[in-house]
This record gives C-alpha cells, structure tokens and sequence, in this order.
C-alpha cells in the first residue's frame, strides 16, 4: 500500500469501487456540503469534491473536504491546475492531507471562459501530467517540486481523468500512457454514453497493459431528461452521446425521461462489469445526488466493502 | 512580428482633446507590416482626428511622422526638433516604440494609439494569429514546429485536454487545438513516439515570470 | 445658409463608371452638376486616405463607382473598394460625422442611365444631410469674429 486510501484498499482488494461527486455549494454553507455528502453515505467508497468546476467560484475544494472528512466519508480532493500555480497547489496538498484528506485528482480544468470570471488570470503553470508527477515526488521521495526535503510528506492516492471521446482518438490511449508514466494510481474516465467506443479504446489500454497499472473507474452520469442529452450531445467538449442514447430518451414520455435515464445508468454499468481492465464507476449524478443509492443498489454494487 | 490593433477612437479622441498640437509618430516596422501604425495609418488617423475637432471648432494640428524604428533610440532621437514644437505625443507604434519616446522626452506626454497585441504570423491578407510568447527556452524542436505555450488556451506541455473537438480547442471554434496540430505534425514527421515522453514542469524564470528580461551581448555593447 | 449646393467626388473606375458617365453624356441624360468625376484606374486604387482628404478638403460626399461584383477588370479591385468604404464608413461614425456620406456603387459600362440616376440619388442624400460639418464650424467661426 502506498496511502492510507479507503480507495486504494478498494482497489487493491480487487473488488469494484464505487465513487461519487459532491459539488461544493456557490456561498458559505457547510450545511449543504453535509447534505449532499449525506446522500452517499454507505453507497460510495469516496466522493470527489470538485474544485471550482466549470470555472464558476465555488466553496475551495479542500474546506469542503475537510467537511466531509469529518462527517467519517472519504473525499477525493479535486485539484485543477487553471486557479493556482505549483506554490499554492503543494500548500494545498500538504493542508489538506493534514487533515488526513489522502486521495485527489489531479486535473486541467476547464477554461476561465466557460465560468462566472472570464476576465480571470489564466494560471496552468503545472499541466494535469505535471501535476501528478508533482504529488508523486512529494509521496514518494519526500520532496517538494522544487527539490527541497519536506518534513512530513503527505501519502496522497493520485488519481485523473481521461476521455476517451476527446480527439484525436488515436492519441487517447497514448495520453493515458503519459498519466500512467507520470505515476498516477487510478483514473476517473469522462461520461460513458457510447459503449462501443469506450470499449474500443480499453482494448487499446489493455492491449499496452496499462490496466496492470493503473485502476480504471468508468464515468457514469445518469440523464435527467431528453433535452439534458441533446444538451450533452452537442453543448458539452468532448462528450460523445450516441443519436439512439438521445433516440431512446425522446422515446419515453417527459415524466417517465428520468427513469429511463437511470436505466440507462444501470444497463451501461452492467455491460461495462464485464469489460477488462474496468475496476470500478465513478457515478457523476450533476445537481442529483439523491439517485446515486437507487443506481447502486440496482446496478449491485451494494453493500459497498468493509475494508 | 509584434502585432498591434488601434485603439478606439473614443479613447484616442479623448486622450488628445486637451492639447492643441501632437506630434503623430508611426513605426516602419511590425506596426506598418501589420496595418495598425505605419506611415498609411498615421495619414488616416491625422485625417480623422483632424475632421473630428473641425465639427468641434477646433483646429488640432498634427504633425506626421514615421520613424524607421520606434524602439531604437537612434530613430527616437530624429524626432527632437518636433517635439518641442508640440502639446504631446501620440504613438502608434507598439508599447516598446512608446516607452522608447518617453524614456528619450522626458517632459513630453506621451499617448498610446494602438493596443499592443502579441507576437504573430500572418495566415493570410488581413489576418494575424499568435505564435510566440517569448517563454525564454523555446520548445519547437520538441514539439513539432506548433508551440503548446503560445497556441493551447491552457498552455498543456503534455496536452491534448478532453475539450480538444474536431481539431478545434474547446474556448472556440476559430481557434485550432495545438496538440492536434503537433500531433499531426509528429504523425507527418514519423516521430509519434516521441509524444509519450512526458515533459517536466517548465521552468518559467525565463519567461515573464522571472521579473522583466534583458539581453546583454559583451561583444555589441559599448 | 441660402440653398444647399452639395459638391460630390466620384472616383469612378475606367472600366466601367467612367465609361458610363460618358455614356450618360452621349445619350443627352441628365445629372446634377454636383458631381465632380476623378478617374480611376480601378477602384481597387482608391485608398481610405483619398475619400479622408476629399471630405478634409470640403467635399460634402465621396462615392466609389467601380464594376458590377464579378466583372473587375483587375478582378477584385472593386471588392477591395468595397471593404475601405467600409472601413471609412467606420472611421466617419466613429468621429462623430455620418458614415453614409461614403458609399460605394458599383455599374457596368454600359449603365448610362445607371451613371445619372444614382449621380441624382447620392446628391439628394447628400443635400438631405447637409453640408461637411467643416464648412459649418468655418461659418461659424467667420461670423463670431464678425461679430
């Protein structure tokens, strides 16, 4: 064992992990922190905390994690390299895993001009790879980016992200590679809608061994309604949902589209059980965090491990 | 080149309605190439102001010039004579041609007409994109030609990001997503390989980062 | 002010303008005499300065007469006439006067009654508009320091 993760135990156990997502609340309101969190109780293993997501000012991921730590949940700190350079981030960590905070996920983050502060300085002075090489260094060798010693270095469980619908497809194994290299422990894929595809692009994983690796989660988001996927269809970067996937959520009458959405959620964990090299699902239920307990219990992930 | 927009003419306008005469200095280099301050620009400019404070009632009179180079103070000494027969200066030149004229005439107000933008190529007729931004430790030769500093919105070293669509960056349409460019351009060259290196933080000392920066060559200076 | 009088610059194209306007005369049209015709190689010459000293040195309205869109003799020149009308246009509103005392025609060679009647349309709304504004702050000026 690297860390003290409840993840990492998960995973290394060899069971599937279950994970979630808590987006901190726009305002000081530790209360709706509790809330969300409360929902995934006893149905997750850990939940992400999003850091400033979509580039709008949020709660800081890591007062929000502290919250849920002390709630007896386990958080995964989500960290973008957009709002802050490699001093504020290392600062960051070591903070954090002072509170006993031992898992994150090291990501880019979105572009300031999606969020509520376009006008915002754009920071990426580490880029997501660099970042996770930097939380290596710090866990392994006991040293800041920098080269100098730390006293007490923080044991984090380094996770990322990957898309395999992003372009070019072709280079999307080779970037995983790149994490992999770079030293991450686990992966939280994009939003699975097409299948086909991301089967296509775990054989490739597989095929360069890099699920020996590397713990791959599938992204899960169950669809509210028909127009939350054309949303997805063609709003969202690098989102691949497929014309029957929004076919199969206009078919349904409006009231019925949320149950057909989780249903969706429930088939696509199903099938993706099978697939080599899947070792788990990060359910993202955006602003619908009630629905994360019904979709695993139903997709019989429950009861979640004691570890 | 370094790449300039004017500034709009409110602005200009309003920075030289207190004077009765400025001196309006072009720059024959980048600012001319890129058809934001050159000798054609200073015509026009001097023309437009001057019909401007007609339909006021007021004469403002304009004395054009166009030095070879803004920002040698070789060319900025040319302008001593003028100057003092002048209220201000009006610069079109860009933000290194202004400071070159207002660290030479020390009592003389100096006002900026255009918007210094970034360093660029021309794409085609009318069209300027940016391509450099004089990190201090280039990367091209890694990195197929296409710079991840100045072309990716997030300035990824180990891009693409997950918002790369279409060869198009996810903040826009119009703007190319560079990792694709350079791993096509890897793909072109036969050195895909190469892409999986991982490349370490950057040391941003040499960039702007590192406070401002300065060349001294021992063999030129004098 | 007594009656109004525009005095009208038409860069007019060889190719076609130019050659329409005679056209116009030999055919005995009618065209106000405001109109003052510069001859232009192509309009594609014209460049934003010559409409800016034009209106500089008094005239109340500047239009471009060039060829029909497609038939540049030079092939684009008109295109690109059309573009720094635009651009002077622009300039012009961005000072405080109006933009539409530029405009851009475009006519072929054979357009005599083309020539004559947009010569009579750009006049009127020249007239409509009124004088260059230099003119007016002149007047102005000469009276207050008759007074």
């Amino acid at each position: 064992m690297k860390t003290e993760s409840r993840l990492e135990k998960i995973l290394s156990s060899g069971k599937l992990a279950v994970t979630s997502e808590c987006g901190p609340p726009r305002g000081a309101l530790p209360e709706k922190v509790k809330e969300k969190a409360e929902m995934l109780r006893g149905c997750v293993d850990a939940v992400n905390v999003t850091d400033n997501q979509t580039a709008m000012v949020r709660m800081s991921s890591w007062a929000a994690s502290v919250i849920i730590k002390q709630m007896g949940l386990d958080p995964v700190l989500q960290m973008v390299c957009r709002d802050r350079n490699r001093l504020a981030m290392q600062s960051d960590i070591i903070g954090a895993y002072s509170f006993g905070i031992n898992t994150m996920l090291c990501l880019s983050g979105d572009h300031p001009k999606f969020g509520d502060h376009p006008m915002a300085a754009n920071v990426y002075d580490l880029d997501s790879v660099q970042l996770i090489q930097t939380v290596k260094k710090m866990r392994d060798e006991g040293k800041f980016q920098g080269g100098a010693d730390i006293a007490g270095p923080p044991k984090m469980f380094i996770g990322a992200a990957a898309n395999p619908f992003a372009d070019p497809f072709e280079l999307r194994v080779m970037r995983l590679a790149k994490k992999v290299k770079a030293g991450v422990d686990f992966i939280q894929t994009q939003c699975i809608y097409n299948l086909d595809k991301f089967e296509k692009w775990m054989e490739g994983v597989c095929e360069r061994g890099l699920d020996e690796k590397v713990h791959i989660l599938a992204g899960i988001t169950p669809m509210k309604t028909a127009a939350m996927a054309r949303y997805m269809k063609n709003k969202v970067p690098g989102m691949d949902v497929p014309d029957d996937v929004v076919k199969r959520m206009e078919g349904v009458p409006k009231e019925k589209q949320a149950e057909e959405g989780v249903k969706i959620a429930v088939e696509s964990i199903e099938r993706l059980k099978t697939v080599k090299g899947v070792h788990g699902f990060h359910i993202m239920a955006i602003e619908w965090e009630q629905k994360v307990p019904e979709i695993v219990e139903r997709a019989g992930l429950l009861p979640r491990p004691e570890v | 080149m370094i790449t300039a927009e004017q500034k709009p003419m409110e602005e200009i306008i309003a920075s030289v309605a207190p004077f009765n005469s400025i001196l309006l200095v072009g720059c024959n280099e980048c600012v001319t190439v890129c058809a934001a301050g050159g000798r054609k620009e200073v015509g026009l400019l001097a023309s437009a102001l001057q019909l401007h404070f007609f339909k006021q009632g007021k004469t403002l009179d304009i004395k054009e010039i166009t030095l070879e180079r803004q920002c040698d103070p070789e060319y900025v000494e040319e302008l001593v004579n003028s100057v003092d027969r002048v209220d201000a200066v009006l610069s079109m030149a860009c933000g290194c041609g202004v400071q070159t004229i207002a660290a030479r005439y020390k009592e003389k107000l100096v006002f900026p007409a255009v918007n210094t933008k970034f360093m660029g190529a021309s794409e085609r007729q009318g069209v300027w994109s940016e391509r450099c931004q004089g990190c201090g430790d280039c990367v091209l030769g890694i990195t197929g030609g296409v710079c991840p500093i100045a072309r990716c919105s997030k300035r990824l070293m180990n891009g693409p990001c997950g918002g790369s669509t279409r060869g198009k960056c996810e903040i826009s349409q119009d703007v190319d997503c560079a990792w694709q460019l350079i791993w096509d351009r890897m793909k072109a060259l036969g050195i895909e390989k190469r892409y999986e290196e991982v490349m370490e933080a950057k040391d941003w000392r040499t960039s702007r980062d590192g406070g401002p920066r300065k060349i001294v060559r021992e063999d030129l200076a004098s | 002010m007594e009656k109004f009088e525009p005095e009208i610059v038409a860069l007019c194209c060889h190719y076609c303008a130019y050659t329409a306007a005679d056209m116009a005369g030999s055919k005995r049209l009618c065209y106000p005499p405001n109109v003052k015709i510069i001859r232009v190689p192509c309009t594609g010459k014209v460049d934003a300065i010559h409409i800016m000293k034009a209106l500089q040195k008094g005239a109340d309205g500047v239009y471009v007469a060039g060829c029909l869109e497609g038939d540049c003799h030079f092939k684009n020149g008109n295109i690109r006439a059309k573009h720094r009308v635009k651009y002077v246009q622009k300039i012009l509103n961005d000072i405080g006067w109006s933009g539409e005392r530029v405009d851009m025609i475009t006519m072929s060679a054979g357009m005599g009654e083309r020539f004559a009647q947009t010569a009579a349309e750009f006049t009127e709304k020249i007239r409509q508009l009124g004088p260059n504004p230099i003119k007016l702050a002149v007047d102005q000026k000469s009276s207050a320091v008759g007074e």
